[in-house]
């Protein structure tokens, strides 16, 4: 009996030890939580798009788990609280601006694992916490040139989610270049205060086709429902977060893909390094982490000209030349040029 | 600006969103009429929206899609009614865990056989020679697909089966007083279950008219919601066909309403403009629930010898 309790306390403290202890071996480890799923078309599977590119260029030595559809923040925080007890993570990514106050809980009580999350730039002054953003406003502004430049009744939808974050950055950007390209264009703007309501997000699509929009664009993974108004009426269509080029195939013009991975091989790096946090990221166009992708299903001639004004407007807004957000909130071919 | 607001294209609008209110919500009907609360009906939704969704992504035909979702829609009303009748669990329970299958089921099925969001063909907009060419009436009336007419047609067809028929006077009878029915010789299980059957198979139908003839696309949540929503609107209905079809008609009003608002940039907070539904059904809600005529016997299990 004695003997039996013994071993009954050695491993209860065996196991509570064995959590503690991160796996010592070459592999580098990540756990990520996001609040939809990674088919999204949008804001999640741009996420594990690129936990899945880093996964092929590091082979053996990288390993990834995702939860998706953790829309529920209290969700989310038990699995990054898990994830950060059981020591077997190098990195811990919170991928969504809501996940920010649980981080900030979390980080202190985990001093020795490094925490990531987005969208944001505030590291809450923690060592152990990278942020990172994405300039959404500079692919916004090129999808909004070329938005306003092909609309032939003058009137460009947009369907939004919420007015914040990315998806404001994006929307606002389009506005912006819609106006610089053509300072008489009707930007029609619908937040339809959610993410995931696609019934609605299809109606207020068809809402600004209904009151002339020709061209259209949205962003989150709601948009699948304005994607389909786009397909149905013909209509050209503008993505960003991730390449909507399938679901969009015949209406798909250019999309604004984000590019993590350019900042994840830089926390990897840093991480191996022993610095586990304390820097704020942004993809950018002049990094490398936004990138602008031309529609495959665009004609010869049309994707030549796409690409060269996307490959300009790109120069202008890297070099400066063009102001994408200027103080006054609508650019003008003036204050941009 | 009135005219701006107020276009034939809020009304078409109107009718197309509330087509899956609808078909949910009378069907809800039919359930608590008969004494079973099924708050299920969003995870059957998803359910019948995906079956119909992959059935028409697998072979083409939007009418073997239909019956997929009529078929998943059946089936899971029937495991609905023997959790409800035969196991007597409580419902309010029991239909949050069918909500949950159907969340959770769809979205493997979805990543398992199709992966990421695509489109399909699916119902045809009709066009209906001599009326669709009308000027705004055509547009708000005669522009539509298949599922909404059908969603419309329902109503008086199950207004005349829960009050004129023998079908239907069982159902009211075992919804208000399951004893006496049964004293009667109505097999009160019998009546329960078929009715919740027939809420699940208009609720497979209400998943169908999104992911087929509305959006035609499927993704994970596709219903967001919409089948609470349909549960509600068979209170603000008071257990009515004609209720429910009221009040699926002002909820996506005003839905439509805000997003022609939101649209044509009139300068109200998009917050209160998307708030405006909820607000108006709640405050609607709580003047019908005074003189509702809710089912004595709502949630109440039956045991013969109680």
């Amino acid at each position: 009996m004695k003997i039996r309790t013994v071993l009954l306390v050695v491993c209860a403290l065996l196991l509570s030890v064995i959590p503690a202890v991160r796996a010592q071996d070459d592999v580098f480890r990540v756990a990520a939580v996001a609040p939809s799923a990674t088919n999204d078309l949008a804001f999640s599977q741009s996420m594990f798009d690129a936990l899945t590119l880093i996964d092929e260029e590091m082979g053996d030595a990288f390993e990834f788990v995702f939860q998706d559809g953790t829309f529920v923040v209290d969700d989310a925080a038990v699995a990054l609280r898990d994830w950060a007890a059981s020591g077997e993570y190098d990195l811990i990514i919170a991928h969504g601006s809501q996940y920010g106050a649980i981080l900030e809980e979390l980080a202190p009580e985990f001093p020795e694992v490094s925490f990531a999350w987005g969208t944001d730039v505030n590291t809450f002054g923690l060592e152990n916490v990278y942020a990172y953003t994405a300039a959404a406003e500079e692919g916004g502004f090129i999808n909004g040139v070329l938005a306003a430049s092909i609309s032939q009744s003058g009137v460009i939808g947009v369907v939004g989610p919420i007015e914040v974050g990315d998806a404001k950055a994006y929307i606002d950007g389009f506005q912006s270049g819609a106006t610089y390209a053509n300072p008489d264009v009707e930007v029609l703007v619908t937040y339809i205060q959610s993410f995931s309501d696609v019934p609605l997000a299809t109606e207020a699509a068809a809402a600004h086709v209904a009151n002339g929009a020709d061209v259209l664009t949205g962003s989150a993974q709601m948009v699948v429902g304005p994607i389909a108004v786009a397909q149905e009426n013909e209509l050209a269509w503008f993505g960003t977060q991730s390449s909507q080029a399938d679901l969009a195939a015949e209406s798909g013009v250019s999309f604004q893909v984000y590019r993590w991975d350019v900042i994840l091989r830089d926390m990897i790096e840093n991480i191996g390094g022993g610095v586990l946090g304390g820097e704020a990221y942004v993809l950018t166009l002049e990094n490398g982490g936004l990138e602008i992708q031309v529609s495959e299903s665009l004609d010869e001639e049309s994707a030549s000209i796409v690409t060269e004004t996307i490959a300009a407007l790109t120069e202008g807004i890297v070099s400066g030349e063009i102001v994408v957000l200027p103080e006054d909130p609508m650019a003008t071919p003036e204050a941009g040029s | 600006m009135i005219e701006e607001i107020f276009t034939a294209s809020v009304f078409a609008s109107t009718l197309r969103l509330a087509t899956p209110y609808i078909f949910a919500a009378v069907g809800e009907t039919f359930s608590q009429k008969s004494g079973v609360l099924n708050l299920g009906l969003e995870g059957v939704m998803l359910m019948g929206a995906f079956a119909a969704f992959y059935t028409v992504y697998a072979t083409g035909s939007v009418i073997i899609g239909l019956l997929a979702a009529l078929i998943v829609g059946a089936l899971m009303g029937l495991a609905t009614a023997f959790i409800s009748v035969t196991l007597q669990a409580e419902q309010g329970i029991s239909g949050i865990g069918i909500y949950l299958f159907g969340l959770g089921m769809s979205e493997l099925l979805f990543v398992r056989l199709i992966g990421t969001p695509v489109s399909i063909d699916g119902f045809p907009r009709l066009y209906i020679p001599g009326f669709s060419d009308i000027p705004v009436i055509g547009e708000i009336f005669f522009n539509h697909n298949l599922l909404v007419y059908a969603a419309f047609l329902l109503v008086p067809i199950a207004a005349f089966i829960l009050n004129r028929t023998t079908f239907g006077l069982m159902i009211r009878a075992v919804g208000q007083n399951p004893e006496a029915a049964d004293a009667m010789g109505v097999n009160v299980a019998r009546v329960r279950y078929m009715t919740v059957i027939i809420a699940g198979t208009l609720a497979g139908l209400a998943g169908a008219s999104l992911s087929i003839a509305l959006l035609n696309v499927f993704q994970q949540n596709l219903t967001s919601g919409l089948g609470f929503i349909a549960v509600a609107l068979v209170y603000f209905g008071r257990w009515t066909p004609l209720g429910v079809l009221l009040g699926s008609l002002l909820f996506s009003f005003v839905n439509a309403l805000q997003l022609q608002i939101g649209s044509i940039g009139v300068n109200i907070p998009s917050e209160f403009a998307v708030m405006a539904p909820y607000v108006i059904t709640i405050i609607a809600l709580v003047f019908a629930s005074k003189r509702a005529e809710k089912p004595t016997a709502l949630t109440k299990p039956f045991r013969r010898g109680d």
